[in-house]
């Protein structure tokens, strides 16, 4: 059994707010230069172009590099080997999220009630997903989600007969309507099967991998590099300005479902797939 | 690609020459604004007839900044998407706003709006925050504190890299651009 303060844990939230919101990681950046040489559009190489240097501003001055520095979203993986002293994890986390979004002059975007709309002024609460999973870590991984993409993400629940055409038909749908709001290119979870909630929290979660890295199922890989080679037709581009790099990477996540059902949630992100991960 | 520079606020006419997928580099005065500042807005409107500022030929850039670190005049600050603007903003260019800055598509009844008042809407690149902030040099708050990061503030921009997107006869560059490399067709559902 190892033992674990969730002042760690804290002091780990506070730290991953600011570094996920200020440091653009080096996987997305090299996706941008990767995009720079395919991209047709004068235009949208200029955006690229654009967001690398913004990207190196924020990282040298320390700033955010985007003003929405999101609602944050929290993925704990708790090993059955683990045993947490302290105060309640739940806490301990939303103690992170206020210190970082204070100490790293992140924006509090988070409202009280979605009805009242009372800024809460220090971002929390946070989403926190938690799984338990076997051995002697604990795995935290942080996600800022800004809302300009989340606002773009959709659900439906298609029937089995649909099929594999009736998800990426969705899915493309999706990215097509999205175009310039959720500040493409993008990268697009995609959760299929469970239920309406099992899917869109496995779409979220496939937004942790990195750029590039294909699913461990094959079929659900072969889906991702047909949905987006398709979606790179659409034409939106960087920006929404035309182009072909309309979406950077497409991650698919599936679980078993019911007879009757075939959930698809398309959770969308923007070019900046913010998110850092510790294991403690 | 050449870039124009537009000093701002400028006569309307120099507003209906503008072409959508002009890249322009603004300098001058711009307001700041969300929904909940925009909705603040025109409700005191609506039950004394004022206004927080003389909105005729002015402009507003839809955005929220991150709060300033110490030393900087403003914090990290790119566009808002601009649809959540789209209800109130037909009203605004009645009354005389001329630009609007923000990102993303806009209603047919802004686009319609935007045609009958001779006005023009640009975007500047959503996520672009710590790079549009350095074009941002002086900035104040001028009403409804109490919103934060969503207060009206007033902004005084150099050489701000924006691009039209809806020129004054109605041309959107986001389906100009989008047709010239869509290779694909979609069904609507």
């Amino acid at each position: 059994m190892k033992i674990i303060n969730t002042n760690l844990i804290k002091d780990a939230v506070e730290k991953m707010c600011i570094d996920s919101c200020c440091d653009i990681s080096d996987d997305v950046l090299e996706t941008y230069i990767n995009a720079l040489t395919n991209e047709e559009s004068e235009q949208g190489r200029g955006i690229l172009e654009q967001l690398m240097q913004n990207a190196q501003i924020a990282s040298s001055e320390g700033i955010p590099a985007c003003q929405d520095t999101g609602m944050t979203v929290i993925f704990v993986d708790i090993g059955n080997e683990v045993q947490l002293t302290g105060e309640p994890i739940g806490n301990a986390i939303n103690s992170g999220v206020r210190n970082g979004y204070k100490k790293g002059y992140l924006r509090k975007s988070v409202v009280n009630h979605p009805l009242d709309r009372i800024n809460t002024k220090d971002n929390t609460p946070a989403v926190i997903h938690y799984d338990f999973i076997e051995g002697d870590t604990i795995k935290i991984s942080v996600m800022p989600k800004g809302f300009g993409s989340e606002n773009m993400s959709t659900l439906a629940m298609l029937k089995p007969s649909e099929g594999i055409n009736g998800v990426i038909d969705f899915v493309v749908k999706t990215i097509d309507n999205a175009g310039p709001n959720a500040c493409p290119p993008l990268f697009v979870g995609v959760g299929i099967g469970g239920t309406a909630e099992k899917a869109m929290i496995i779409a979220k979660k496939s937004l942790l991998r990195k750029p590039g890295k294909r699913s461990n199922v094959s079929s659900d890989a072969l889906l991702e590099i047909d949905i987006l080679k398709k979606a790179n037709e659409l034409g939106i581009g960087p920006a929404g300005l035309g182009g072909n790099t309309t979406v950077f990477d497409v991650f698919v996540e599936s679980f078993p479902t019911h007879i009757a059902g075939l959930p698809v949630a398309v959770n969308i992100c923007c070019h900046s797939l913010r998110h850092r991960e510790i294991i403690l | 690609m050449s870039k124009k520079n537009i000093n701002f606020p400028c006569d309307r006419d120099v507003v209906s020459s503008l072409k959508a997928g002009d890249q322009i580099q603004l300098t001058g005065f711009l307001y700041m604004a969300r929904d909940a500042a925009h909705k603040k807005m025109l409700e005191e409107y609506e039950v004394n007839g004022k206004f927080p500022f003389d909105i005729k030929n002015q402009g507003i850039y839809y955005a929220g900044p991150a709060p300033a670190a110490p030393g900087k005049i403003i914090g990290p600050v790119g566009p808002t998407t601009s649809m959540r603007m789209d209800t109130f903003t037909p009203m605004l260019l009645d009354m005389g706003l001329s630009l609007m800055i923000g990102k993303g598509n806009r209603s047919s009844e802004v686009k319609n709006s935007i045609v009958k008042n001779s006005c023009v809407y640009m975007a500047a690149t959503g996520g672009a925050a710590a790079l549009i902030s350095r074009c941002i040099k002086k900035q104040e708050i001028i009403a409804y504190k109490e919103l934060g990061a969503e207060a009206l503030r007033k902004i005084y921009i150099e050489d701000f890299p924006a691009i039209v997107i809806i020129d004054s006869n109605g041309n959107d560059f986001y389906e100009i651009g989008k047709a010239k490399y869509r290779k694909m067709e979609i069904k609507n559902a």
